[in-house]
C-alpha cells in the first residue's frame, strides 16, 4: 500500500467504514456545530434587533459616538484573515504543510491586530463612560436605552473576541501540526474543519459591524 | 432476524466477553472509555441519582404543604425547594436521561454500527455532566436560588439568594446536551449499516434524531439567556431592567423559546421507547411507520414556534397570543397520530402483559390527559385561569412524570436484559408499576382539580379550603414515592443476582436485539446487512436473515 | 347542570358572563376529552384481551394503514382543536377590549401587597371595591417584580410588569367578597399576597366613593401647604399608626412582639441590635429614619435585605410619626435582647 494512503488509513477510527464517511461524519459534526454557534449569537442579535426597534433614535445616536474606522479597519483586518486561512487550506490539499503553517500563521498574526484594535476600542469606551448598566456615566448620549446599546455592544463584541481567541488557539495548534507534517492530500480534514470555524467567526463580524457601527 | 437467536429454546447464554469486562475493567477504564455503551450506562447512574434527589425535594415539598400553614420548614428554604426540585428534575434528569442514557447504548446498535460518530465529544459530553451537575450542586449547598426554575426577572436578578452557580451549571449542562445531539444525528447520517434506508431505521432512532435536532438547536440560546441573567444578577448590565431601558418580557421569550422546545426534548426520547415497546410486546409491526416517524419531526419543527403560549397573560399583544395558540393546537396534532398508531398497533397482535407493557398502559393512559389538558390550556382563555395555578402543574407532571418517566421504567425493564444480560422479577416489577401509576394517579389528578379552584403554583401557605385536596396529593405522592423505592431495589438485587436472560427473551424482532447481551464491545462482529423494518413479526419462516448469527464469544 | 359539572370540577363560583363563558369551553374539551379518552381505553382494553399472547413464536399479520386512517387520526383530533381555538381566542381577546366608559382602577403589586388607586382618590389596600353590574377596567403595573392580578371568580388574571401597564377588565354579577391570589412568583411573601374583591350594589358603591372623596377632600383643604400634612404632637402616634398601616408597614413588622419578615416594633425602640457585619447599635430616631430611608445600610443580622426604601414615599413630619408610633409601642416588662431570627406565618385566610 503507498505511505501515503497508508498514512491515510492510519488515521481512520475502527466505527468508520473508510476515510470517506469519516470525513463526511466530520464536515456534518462541524456544520451542526457551527449552527449552534450561530444560534448563541441569534439570542443577542435577537436583543439587539428588539431593543433597537423600542429606542431606534438613541440606538443611532449612540452608534455615531463610536469609532467607525476601528470598526472598518477590523472587518478589512478579519476578511483578510480569512483569505489567508483559506490559502493556507488549499496548500494543505497539496501536502505543502508548512505552507500551511505559514498562511494560518498569518492569520493569527491578523488576529492579534484584530484584538488589538478591540483594547485599543474599549479602552476609549472605558474612559468616555460608555459602559453597560450601571456603570454607564457617557453624558453625550442619554436617555432611555442609552446604556443597552452598550450593554449590547459589550456583550455581543465580547462574545465575538472570546470566539476570536477560540478560533486563534484552533489554528495554532492545527498550524504546528500541518508545520510537522501530520496531514497530507490524502487527509487534511482537521486543517478544513479549523478554516470552517475561522470562515463562521469572520462571517459573525460582517453582521456585527454594519449593526454596531453603521446604522 | 437469525433464527437462532429468535427462538432460542435452550437455556439462556450469558456472553461472558462483553462491554462491562472489556477492554478492562476497573475505575481507570471506565473513566476513560471511549465505548458509547459503557457512556450511557454511566448517564443512566448518574441520572436516576439526580432523580432521586429531585425526588426527595419533591417529598418535602408534598410533606410542607399537607398544612396551610408552615409544616416543617419556612417559607424561605420552601422557595429554594421548589426551585432545585425544578432544575434537578429538568437539567439533570428530564433532558439527559432517555437520550444520553439509552439514547447513547442503543442507537449505534440499533443502526448496525459499532459506537457513535465521535466516542471522545460523547466521553466530553459525560464530563460536562459532571460537571454542570458539580457546580450547580454547589449553589444548592451554598444557598440555593429560591426564583423557581424559570429565573423570571427582575426577581431572579435582584434575589438575595445564590443563582448564579446554579445558572453556571445550567448553562454548562447545555453544552453536555448539544455534544450528545450533534453526535446522535452525525452517527444516524454517517453510520447506518449497509442496506438500512431511511425507511428502515427504528422508530427510537427517529425519535431520538428528532430529540437532537432541538436540542443543538435550541439549548444555544438558553445557554445566553441564563448567562445574561447570571451577568445582570452579578453586575447589573440592566439588559431585563425596567429602570434601564431593559424589558422583563424579554427574558421569558427567550427562556421560553429554548423551554417550550426542551419539553419536547423530553417527550419524544420517551415515545422513541415507547414505539419499541409497543411492538415488541404486541408482537406487531407499527401501525403507520411513516406517520410515526415523520410526526416526530413535526413535533420538533412546530415545537419552536409555540413558545408563547407561556405569555398569554403577560401583557402580549392578542394576534400574537393568537398565533401561538392556534400552532400549539398543531404540535398537539403529531401527538394524536402517535396515540392512534400505537393503539391501532395493538390490533390482531400477540399482547404479552409484562411490566415494560404496563408502564405503556400507564404512559397511554397520562399522554391523553395530559396531552388534551395541553390543548385546553393552549385555547388561551382557558389558560388565563389556570396559568400559574396548580392546574399548569399538573398538567405538565402527567407528561414529564406520567409519560417520560413511564418511558424511562419501561425502557428500563425493557433493555435491562439487554444491558445487564439478567433478568429482573417479572413479579415485582409489574407490583411496582401498579404502585407508581396509582400513586402518580392520587398524586397530581388533585392539582388539576387545586388549580380549577384556584390555588396558584409555589404557594408555601395556602387558604384552608385547598386543605383537602393538598393533603390527597401528599398521600398520593407517597405512594408513588414506595413504588418507585420498590422498582430501586429489585433492579438493584437483579443486577447481581438476576437470572441470566440470554441475548433476546422477549423474542423481539428489534435490531438490537441480535447482539448477544451483555453486547461485545465492537457490538458486532461483521457489520449486520439491514433488509428490511425492524420490528417485523408476520413470518417467522419466510423472515429474511439479517445476517450471520454472532456468535456470544469472540476470536480475534 | 353547569352547577353540577362546576362543582365536580372544583371550579369556583363564576362571578361573571366571561367566567360562565370560560366554563361552557371549559366543560365542552372535557367532555370530549373524556369521551376520546374512553374511546381509546376502551379499544385498547379490547385489544388487550381479544390479542393476548397465545404463544410466544405468535405469528401476526403485517397491518399498514391506508390513507383513510391517517386522515381520520389527524382529521377529527384537528376539527376538534380548531373549533375550541374559534370558541376560545374571541373570549381572550375580548378581555384585552374593555368597553368604553369601564370604570378605572389602577392596580399596583408590589411586594408583598396590592395597592388599588381610583382616579380622583381613594387609595386602599389590598381590598378592591367595585360596583356590581358595571364594567371595570383595571390598569395593573409593578413596583418592583412581576406580580400577577388573578381573581378566580372572574377567571381573570394579568401579570403586573414593572415599568409599564397591562389591561384587563371585568363586569362582576353580583355583591360579595372574592378572593383575589399574586399568580407569579415574587419571593418570601408571595403566598401572603392575598387580596379581597368586594363587589357592592352599584348605588352602595357610588355612595362609599363619594364619601372617600369628601374624607379626601377635607384633608386637602385643611392641610396649609403643598402636600405637607399638619400633624400636632398629641396625634402623632395616632397619625404614625395611620400612616404605617397606609404604606404597608405593617405586613412586614408586627406590633404584638410576634416573628415576621421585618423586626417587631414591639421594644424596639432603644433595643440593641446585632447588625448583619456583627456590630451592636442602639435602635434611636437616628437608626429608625435611616432603616426607612436606606434600608440596606444597616440591616439587622438575620433578616433578608427585601425592605423598600421610602425615600420620597413619606414625608419628614410622617417619618417622624411612624418614630413616634414605634417609641410608643413598649411593653411593661422592658426587653434588651436583640431581635429573634425571621420567621414567617401565614396569614390565616377561610
Amino acid at each position: 500500500m503507498p505511505a501515503e494512503s497508508a498514512a491515510a488509513m492510519s488515521h481512520v477510527a475502527h466505527h468508520f467504514e473508510n476515510a470517506e464517511k469519516q470525513r463526511t461524519a466530520a464536515r456534518l459534526g462541524m456544520w451542526l456545530f457551527l449552527a449552534t454557534e450561530v444560534l448563541l449569537f441569534t439570542a443577542l442579535f435577537a436583543a439587539y434587533g428588539v431593543y433597537r426597534y423600542l429606542y431606534t433614535s438613541t440606538f443611532s445616536e449612540a452608534s455615531r459616538h463610536i469609532e467607525t474606522w476601528i470598526g472598518l479597519t477590523n472587518t478589512v483586518v478579519l476578511v483578510t484573515s480569512s483569505f489567508t486561512v483559506a490559502i493556507g487550506l488549499h496548500f494543505a490539499t497539496r501536502g505543502k504543510g508548512r505552507l500551511t503553517a505559514l498562511f494560518f500563521g498569518l492569520s493569527v498574526l491578523l488576529a492579534l491586530v484584530f484584538l488589538g484594535f478591540k483594547a485599543v476600542e474599549y479602552t476609549h469606551h472605558f474612559q468616555e463612560g460608555q459602559l453597560p448598566g450601571r456603570f454607564y456615566t457617557y453624558p453625550e448620549v442619554q436617555g432611555a436605552g442609552a446604556s443597552l446599546f452598550f450593554t449590547l455592544y459589550f456583550l455581543i463584541t465580547g462574545l465575538h473576541g472570546i470566539h476570536v481567541v477560540i478560533g486563534m488557539t484552533i489554528l495554532t495548534v492545527v498550524g504546528v501540526l500541518a508545520f510537522l507534517g501530520k496531514y497530507s492530500p490524502a487527509y487534511h480534514t482537521p486543517v478544513e474543519l479549523a478554516g470552517l470555524y475561522w470562515h463562521l467567526v469572520d462571517l459573525i463580524w460582517i453582521f456585527v459591524f454594519p449593526l454596531i457601527y453603521l446604522i | 432476524m437469525s433464527p437462532s437467536l429468535a427462538s432460542d429454546p435452550t437455556v439462556p447464554a450469558y456472553n461472558a466477553r462483553n462491554y462491562l469486562n472489556e477492554p478492562a475493567t476497573g475505575l481507570k477504564s471506565w473513566a476513560f472509555t471511549l465505548d458509547h455503551k459503557r457512556i450511557g450506562v454511566m448517564f443512566l447512574v448518574a441520572t436516576t441519582v439526580a432523580f432521586a434527589l429531585g425526588g426527595l425535594f419533591a417529598l418535602l415539598i408534598r410533606l410542607e404543604l399537607l398544612t396551610p400553614g408552615p409544616t416543617i420548614m419556612d417559607a424561605m428554604t420552601y422557595n429554594r425547594l421548589f426551585t432545585l426540585h425544578g432544575v434537578v428534575m429538568i437539567f439533570l434528569f428530564m433532558i439527559p436521561a432517555i437520550p444520553s442514557g439509552f439514547g447513547n447504548f442503543l442507537l449505534p446498535i440499533m443502526l448496525g454500527a459499532k459506537d457513535v460518530a465521535f466516542p471522545r465529544l460523547n466521553l466530553l459530553s459525560f464530563y460536562l455532566y459532571l460537571l454542570g451537575a458539580a457546580v450547580a450542586l454547589y449553589g444548592m449547598v451554598h444557598g440555593g436560588a429560591d426564583t423557581g426554575w424559570t429565573f423570571y426577572t427582575p426577581y431572579s436578578t435582584t434575589t438575595q439568594t445564590n443563582v448564579v452557580p446554579i445558572l453556571l451549571g445550567a448553562f454548562i449542562l447545555g453544552f453536555s446536551s448539544v455534544l450528545t445531539g450533534l453526535n446522535f444525528i452525525v452517527t444516524t447520517h454517517t453510520l447506518r449499516a449497509p442496506g438500512m434506508t431511511w425507511d428502515r431505521i427504528p422508530l427510537f432512532v427517529w425519535s431520538i434524531y428528532a430529540t437532537s435536532i432541538i436540542q443543538i438547536l435550541a439549548t444555544p440560546v438558553l445557554g445566553m439567556t441564563l448567562l445574561l441573567v447570571a451577568l445582570e444578577h452579578a453586575f447589573a448590565w440592566g439588559i431585563f431592567d425596567p429602570a434601564r431601558g431593559g424589558d422583563p418580557v424579554l427574558f421569558q421569550h427567550f427562556f421560553w423559546f429554548y423551554s417550550h422546545p426542551a419539553v419536547y426534548i423530553m417527550i419524544l426520547p420517551a415515545m422513541a421507547v415507547i414505539s419499541e415497546v409497543v411492538c415488541a410486546f404486541s408482537r406487531k409491526n407499527i401501525f403507520g411507520y411513516k406517520a410515526v416517524a415523520y410526526s416526530s419531526l413535526g413535533i420538533a419543527f412546530v415545537g419552536f414556534f409555540t413558545w408563547g403560549h407561556h405569555l398569554f397573560t403577560s401583557g402580549q399583544s392578542a394576534f400574537d397570543s393568537g398565533i401561538f395558540a392556534v400552532l400549539s393546537m398543531f404540535v398537539a396534532i403529531f401527538t394524536a397520530i402517535k396515540v392512534f398508531n400505537w393503539t391501532a398497533t395493538l390490533y390482531r397482535g400477540s399482547i404479552a402483559f409484562r411490566t415494560p407493557f404496563a408502564y405503556f398502559v400507564g404512559f397511554l393512559f397520562f399522554l391523553v390527559f395530559g396531552g388534551m389538558t395541553g390543548v385546553a390550556l393552549a385555547t388561551a382563555s382557558l389558560d388565563i385561569h389556570w396559568q400559574d395555578t396548580y392546574f399548569v402543574v399538573a398538567h405538565f407532571h402527567f407528561i414529564m412524570v406520567g409519560s417520560t418517566v413511564m418511558a424511562f421504567l419501561a425502557a428500563l425493564h425493557y433493555w435491562f436484559p439487554k444491558i445487564t444480560g439478567r433478568t429482573y422479577p417479572e413479579g415485582w416489577g409489574l407490583v411496582g408499576a401498579v404502585l407508581v401509576i396509582l400513586g402518580f394517579n392520587f398524586t397530581f389528578i388533585p392539582q388539576f382539580l387545586l388549580g380549577n379552584s384556584g390555588m396558584p403554583r409555589r404557594y408555601f401557605s395556602y387558604p384552608e379550603r385547598f386543605w383537602a385536596l393538598n393533603v390527597a396529593s401528599t398521600a398520593g405522592a407517597s405512594v408513588l414515592a414506595f413504588g418507585l423505592v420498590t422498582v430501586l431495589v429489585y433492579v438493584l438485587v437483579s443486577l447481581r443476582w438476576g437470572p441470566i436472560a440470554g441475548s433476546n427473551p422477549w423474542r423481539s424482532r428489534g435490531f438490537e436485539w441480535d447482539t448477544p447481551s451483555p453486547p461485545p464491545v465492537e457490538n458486532f462482529d461483521t457489520p449486520p446487512i439491514i433488509t428490511h423494518q425492524p420490528h417485523l413479526y408476520h413470518d417467522v419462516a419466510q423472515d429474511p436473515a439479517q445476517s450471520p448469527a454472532p456468535e456470544p464469544s469472540h476470536a480475534r | 347542570m353547569n352547577e353540577l359539572i362546576r362543582g365536580l370540577l372544583f371550579l369556583p363560583e363564576q362571578l361573571s358572563e366571561h367566567a360562565r363563558a370560560v366554563d361552557q369551553l371549559h366543560f365542552f374539551i372535557i367532555t370530549t376529552t373524556m369521551v376520546a379518552a374512553a374511546g381509546v381505553f376502551a379499544t385498547a382494553i379490547y385489544f388487550f384481551v381479544r390479542y393476548r399472547r397465545r404463544s410466544e413464536t405468535d405469528v401476526t399479520p403485517h397491518v399498514t394503514p391506508t390513507a383513510i386512517h391517517e386522515v381520520l387520526f389527524i382529521g377529527v383530533p384537528l376539527f376538534f382543536f380548531l373549533l375550541w381555538f374559534a370558541i376560545g381566542f374571541p373570549l381572550y381577546v375580548n378581555l384585552q377590549s374593555p368597553p368604553p366608559g369601564a370604570m378605572d382602577v389602577y392596580v399596583q403589586g408590589k411586594k408583598w401587597m396590592w395597592k388599588f388607586a381610583y382616579p380622583g382618590g381613594p387609595n386602599s389596600l389590598d381590598v378592591l371595591r367595585v360596583p356590581a353590574g358595571r364594567p371595570v377596567r383595571l390598569l395593573i403595573t409593578s413596583r418592583d417584580v412581576i406580580h400577577s392580578f388573578f381573581a378566580p371568580a372572574l377567571r381573570l388574571k394579568q401579570d403586573a410588569l414593572p415599568g409599564r401597564y397591562t389591561q384587563t377588565w371585568f363586569t362582576a354579577d353580583r355583591p360579595g367578597t372574592y378572593e383575589i391570589f399574586c399568580a407569579e412568583f415574587c419571593g418570601i411573601g408571595h403566598s401572603a399576597m392575598l387580596g379581597r374583591l368586594v363587589v357592592m350594589p352599584a348605588d352602595e358603591f357610588d355612595a362609599w366613593l363619594a364619601e372617600q372623596r369628601r374624607g379626601l377632600a377635607q384633608a386637602q383643604d385643611a392641610a396649609p401647604g403643598p402636600g405637607e400634612a399638619v400633624l400636632s404632637a398629641s396625634n402623632l402616634v395616632a397619625e404614625g399608626q395611620r400612616v404605617a398601616a397606609a404604606q404597608g408597614c405593617l405586613k412586614c413588622h408586627s406590633v404584638d412582639g410576634s416573628r415576621h419578615i421585618g423586626p417587631t416594633w414591639v421594644d424596639l425602640y432603644l433595643r440593641r441590635e446585632k447588625l448583619k457585619g456583627g456590630e451592636i447599635v442602639v435602635v434611636d430616631e437616628a437608626y429608625l429614619t435611616k432603616s426607612m430611608m436606606d434600608p440596606g445600610a444597616q440591616l439587622v443580622d438575620g433578616y433578608q435585605n427585601v425592605m423598600p426604601t421610602f425615600q420620597g414615599k413619606l414625608s419628614p413630619p410622617e417619618a417622624a410619626a411612624i418614630v413616634e408610633y414605634i417609641k410608643s409601642l413598649k411593653t411593661p416588662a422592658v426587653r434588651s435582647g436583640p431581635s429573634e431570627g425571621p420567621a414567617y406565618e401565614s396569614i390565616p385566610r377561610k
